[in-house]
């Protein structure tokens, strides 16, 4: 695919990701959890669970309930945001919850639940996939049997030309956004919207592109997940030299 | 769209899910339709007199009105220059055994939220041509949509009931408002000399449902709950993509081209049902 040589506001080229880092296992009192910083957006997620879930009534007998709530802080964006869910942040913990259970082996758990708990504590555009792709490998961290990852990345439409990785100004002031999550090894969409104007020609570009960029924060969620393995054995082999 | 995640399914509803699967099976749906086939459609406009424009619209057993009023508002400070579109949907108890009365569940947030992306997304209205006095005073835009009685593709049918409604709507003469704003408030607005809106676009919402690794269109509630995958692509006039949202399930790479062509292809044939409404777009 040619790419066109256009500069964007932030000096990135149209192909190009923000700076991203993900941890996982960041959280003491949590069963899983990881934080990811894409740009500016700096978001943590928290699993809980399996557990018994409560009330008994609503419990399906073949599966665990899966729970999601994204959230913003506050003060995660200019304006403050008041802390109440919002319409959007119910949608948004509603499709996020939607992709997460494709992954999640949920009928091993049945009569159980698990909550994941996404709080975006800074927020730069595209914060639903990062906040997707951080609660996927909270979830890993947790051991929680899964089919696949859940990898998010955006594309959009910005002075006509067709750029990866949607930051907050595009996000604003650009002609379309396109989220996607997918599940990278099994090749399956699992999240996918778009707001804006796109020709089937140009969905086409944004959303191979995004496919890209997903692909390529998948090698992180892969790192940081055998980061902490890495310091686990350490922990490990330090426990044994002592005894 | 119904919650069958939590609720119960009732016996007649589990047997009627099971049938589904069984006759997809053999190439047949439960309605005796085309996998590519809509159930029958029907369109009424100017159903209540006393909003600014109104609409009912039928797809099958699904039932949906929409109603537009309007009022004088204050613009957000990020785009004083603006007119405000708010479009909000509920699904009525009366719709089905498990719809209840109460604050609009996350599936209704979305189902409003979808139908209010296509809206806005497709400029259908020009916000910047509802400018009372800039940074004061804008025309405040309600599009109100209920579903009476659910079977299933509540977005498609609220889609057509919300954008019939807007492009059928007589509005307060926005020249008449400017001109005498000091006599005009919300009580008498509707009073006001009225001029037909200007739209646009119009934008046609799709579901496209995936069984079994087939697909279908304008799935009914049973095909919804049995439906692996249900997906939502709205087209604008000029056959471009102005919303997606994947409902639930999953769809591979090739499939998500497949789910799009399909609802282009159907967002013609859903055009044609306005063509009889005199709408035009400008």
């Amino acid at each position: 695919m040619k790419m066109s040589s256009y500069i964007r506001v932030d000096g990135r080229k149209v192909d190009e990701i923000r700076p991203y880092k993900i941890k996982a296992h960041i959280l003491k009192n949590a069963d899983g959890s990881a934080e990811i910083k894409l740009g500016k957006n700096w978001i943590v997620a928290g699993v809980y669970g399996p557990k018994e879930h409560f009330p008994k009534f609503e419990v399906p007998q073949d599966r665990a309930i899966l729970n999601c709530r994204y959230h913003m802080a506050p003060y995660s964006t200019s304006e403050r945001k008041s802390p109440k869910p919002s319409r959007r942040e119910i949608e948004l913990s509603k499709v996020i919850r939607s992709a997460l259970e494709q992954a999640i082996f949920l009928e091993e758990f049945p009569e159980m639940s698990i909550d994941v708990y996404i709080e975006v504590l800074q927020a730069d555009g595209s914060t639903r996939v990062a906040s997707i792709t951080a609660a996927s490998v909270a979830l890993a961290d947790a051991g929680i049997p899964m089919r696949d990852l859940v990898v998010g990345c955006s594309a959009g439409k910005i002075d006509g030309h067709i750029v990866l990785d949607v930051g907050e100004y595009e996000d604003k002031e650009g002609e379309a956004d396109l989220p996607i999550a997918i599940m990278p090894n099994l090749k399956k969409v699992v999240l996918l919207q778009m707001d804006g104007k796109l020709t089937h020609d140009e969905f086409r570009k944004a959303f191979e592109l995004a496919l890209k960029g997903a692909y390529k924060l998948y090698e992180e969620q892969v790192r940081a997940l055998k980061e902490v393995i890495k310091e686990m054995e350490e922990i490990e082999k330090g426990d044994e030299n002592e005894k | 769209m119904r919650n069958s995640d939590i609720r119960k399914l009732t016996l007649a509803e589990i047997l009627k899910i099971k049938q589904v699967k069984k006759l997809f099976k053999e190439g047949q749906r439960i309605s005796e339709r085309g996998f590519m086939d809509y159930r029958n459609i029907d369109i009424k406009t100017n159903v209540v007199e006393k909003a600014f424009g109104s609409a009912m619209a039928k797809i099958g057993d699904t039932v949906v009105v929409a109603g537009v009023n309007v009022e004088l508002g204050i613009p957000f400070a990020d785009s004083p220059d603006k007119g405000i579109l708010i479009v909000e949907g509920e699904v009525l108890p009366t719709a089905s055994f498990s719809a209840e009365a109460g604050p609009p569940n996350e599936y209704e947030i979305e189902l409003s939220r979808v139908v209010d992306r296509g809206i806005r997304e497709s400029e259908m209205l020009h916000l910047d041509d509802f400018v009372v006095k800039e940074g004061e005073i804008v025309y405040k835009f309600f599009i109100d949509f209920n579903i009476i009685n659910d079977d299933g593709n509540l977005i498609d049918t609220a889609n057509l009931a919300a954008v019939t409604a807007i492009a059928t709507s007589t509005i307060p003469d926005i020249k008449y408002v400017r001109e005498n704003i000091d006599k005009i408030n919300n009580i008498n607005i509707k009073d006001a000399p009225r001029e037909s809106i200007k739209i646009h676009d119009l934008p046609i919402a799709v579901t496209v449902g995936l069984i079994d690794g087939k697909f279908i269109v304008d799935p009914d509630s049973a095909e919804e709950v049995a439906s692996d995958t249900l997906i939502t692509i709205t087209h604008t006039y000029k056959g471009e993509i102005c919303s997606i949202q994947l409902l639930k399930g999953s769809l591979s790479y090739e499939q998500v081209f497949e789910a799009i062509d399909i609802a282009y292809k159907k967002n013609i044939e859903l055009r044609s049902y306005l063509k009889n409404i005199s709408i035009k777009v400008v």
